[in-house]
């Protein structure tokens, strides 16, 4: 049993129409301010996000953690997790200054297109949440790493449940 | 590269030259069991000695890549005069156990050039079955050597040539928490590595345009998974969808001028197609609210494969280019990631939990499982149809390239100096 949790983003780029329409890609305001020139010169991972490593603290010692985790394949949040992403929320409302990149990660059990596709459903069930809070949606951004980047170099269950993952990384 | 038509002046008079070369021993497409074929050191003349050696040893090591010849030589072979090189003393060859030998020889040319004569004999017989020509620069010997195995093999098993390819792949370096992957290309035996990208993002999927002249990838340059286009001779990358967007899964329609891919928004990932030049708008083709990903067009251009969780699991599908006509194919376990092949006849495709290769019909009839590794992913076809490149992830997380033959058999592994995955296997070169 999956859940589907449908954001309002969605409707932005033609997603309710049936057949096939020409694409108005409708970037929201926060990802018009992220990123930059995409394709020019030299770049990295990181380029257009700048991490703020003290707010990232300050994160964690609110909320307890950056952090929560997923079930196989699933992108439900789970119950002991929604405590953490309201703290995260709370510390959110009152830093008004920062934005927050939402990361969605899957574990290696599965294909690279599957898995990018998985964490920004990850990525963005816990962004949905975290605007039920009252967040503003211009604050947060979804980005899915699919599988480049687990934190547990294990190839067991305890490694992989660890992988599954959204983080909530403050940025510039 | 120049194919030539050998003039017989250029060698010596064959005692059955060319004339109803039927090949030997071939039964429904493929030869029955691995031939033992003999290529001997080339003969030189205005070259490097050593240079006969080194293009018998890749003509070789070609044929039992192949997996239908047990070649012998050229080391422990008698040598060969270059007289002998297109007139073989036969006998010899007898009494070494080979069915069929490869011959010919390696001349020196102006300004550097080479030519290599690649002739292929019926031992038994004494029957000329394949002579080539190929005119190459000093520095693509390999190639001549690539295109005299592909007519070896071509001829003897009645398929297409796939030996003189390219493949790309995403090589990887260092701990799995803070993996550098770039993109390699590399000539098909695993020589002429050299890197397209240098490190500076995150970089998956790399896939071959039809005409080998571009990529189309996902690279993580600035920090978010986006398709991107590479010019291969220009060396030049541009982003497929302009904007944030996430996009991912790439493949080239088969004339080149399209390319299908996933978007991901909203927790909703679909599957649309765009101009490959960046021209227009992305198309929609997909609408399930789900995550729809991994196109691969049919080489008419007329239909999509594509794998989805609608259903519940990732299973397959497949649908007019159009969008029209969507329609479950997989019946089996759940399956992913597929690629349809090349003859149009088969798709291969991820069996995900055991993470298998395998290969179906397009209508999901004749599934069959043709790996079993801890972990295999990322099919791709040789250009006859005849192979499927694959990575195969150890369970200590290291990863390497394979084919295994579409008939079955053992999966061969591709020689690379670090880890490799995701392999996209180039059409053959002209």
């Amino acid at each position: 049993m999956r859940t589907m949790i449908l954001a309002a983003s969605i409707l932005a780029i033609g997603l309710a129409g049936c057949g096939r329409k020409p694409l108005a890609t409708a970037p929201t305001a926060a990802e018009q301010g992220a990123g930059g020139t995409a394709g020019a010169g030299a770049n990295n991972d990181e380029v257009g996000l700048v991490e703020l490593p003290a707010s990232q603290q300050a994160l964690v010692a609110a909320a307890g953690t950056d952090t929560i985790h997923f079930d196989t394949d699933q992108s439900t949040i789970r119950d002991s997790d929604r405590a953490v992403l309201a703290a995260q929320a709370k510390w959110l409302l009152a830093n008004p200054n920062v934005r927050a990149s939402v990361e969605g990660h899957a574990d290696e059990r599965g294909t690279r297109e599957y898995n990018q596709a998985l964490g920004e459903r990850r990525a963005n069930a816990a962004k949905t949440f975290l605007i039920g809070q009252g967040v503003p949606e211009a604050r947060l951004l979804v980005i899915s790493w699919g599988k480049e980047r687990p934190v547990a170099l294990g190839n067991d269950e305890a490694s992989h449940a660890q992988n599954r993952r959204v983080v909530t990384v403050i940025v510039r | 590269m120049r194919v030539l038509t050998l003039l017989l002046a250029a060698l010596a008079a064959s005692p059955a030259a060319a004339q109803d070369s039927d090949p030997p021993e071939v039964v429904g497409g493929s030869v029955r069991t691995a031939q033992t074929v003999a290529v001997p050191v080339l003969p030189t003349r205005n070259a490097d000695p050593g240079l006969g050696a080194q293009v018998a040893s890749v003509i070789a090591s070609d044929l039992r890549s192949t997996g239908a010849f047990a070649p012998i030589g050229p080391q422990g072979l008698p040598g060969v005069s270059f007289a002998q090189g297109t007139n073989p003393d036969f006998p010899t060859w007898r009494s070494a156990g080979a069915a069929q030998l490869v011959s010919g020889y390696v001349e020196g040319g102006a300004a550097g050039s080479l030519t290599l004569a690649c002739v292929l004999f019926d031992v038994q017989s004494g029957r000329e079955l394949v002579r080539q020509g190929y005119a190459v620069s000093a520095g693509n010997w390999r190639r001549a050597a690539h295109k005299c195995a592909d007519a070896v093999y071509a001829k003897l098993t009645g398929e297409q040539p796939y030996l003189d390819t390219r493949v790309v792949f995403v090589a990887e370096t260092g701990p799995q928490t803070r993996r550098l992957k770039r993109i390699a290309i590399m000539d098909s035996d695993g020589s002429n590595l050299r890197y397209l990208t240098e490190g500076e993002a995150t970089v998956v999927t790399p896939r071959f345009s039809p005409d080998g002249s571009r990529l189309a990838y996902l690279s993580y340059q600035g920090r978010r998974g986006r398709v991107f286009v590479m010019d291969l001779a220009a060396g030049t990358k541009r982003l497929l969808v302009p904007g944030l967007v996430q996009t991912s899964a790439p493949r080239f329609s088969p004339d080149g001028r399209r390319i299908a891919f996933a978007m991901s928004a909203g927790g909703n990932t679909d599957i649309y197609v765009t101009n490959a030049d960046g021209s227009g708008s992305p198309v929609r083709l997909t609408t399930s609210p789900g995550i729809d990903t991994a196109p691969s067009f049919s080489p008419d251009g007329s239909r999509i494969v594509f794998e989805s969780d609608r259903s519940g699991a990732q299973q397959l599908y497949v649908m007019n280019a159009d969008g029209s006509d969507e329609r479950r194919i997989s019946r089996g376990g759940p399956s992913a990631s597929p690629v349809w092949s090349p003859r149009g006849d088969t798709i291969a495709f991820v069996r995900t939990g055991a993470f298998r290769i395998g290969v179906m019909n397009p209508d999901g009839s004749g599934e069959r499982l043709l790996t079993d590794g801890w972990q295999d992913e990322s099919p791709s076809w040789a250009p006859n149809g005849q192979f499927v490149m694959f990575n195969r992830f150890t369970r200590a997380g290291a990863t390497g390239l394979y084919a295994v033959p579409l008939s079955g058999g053992p999966a061969r592994r591709l020689p690379t100096p670090q880890d490799g995955s995701d392999p996209s296997w180039s059409p053959l070169q002209r």
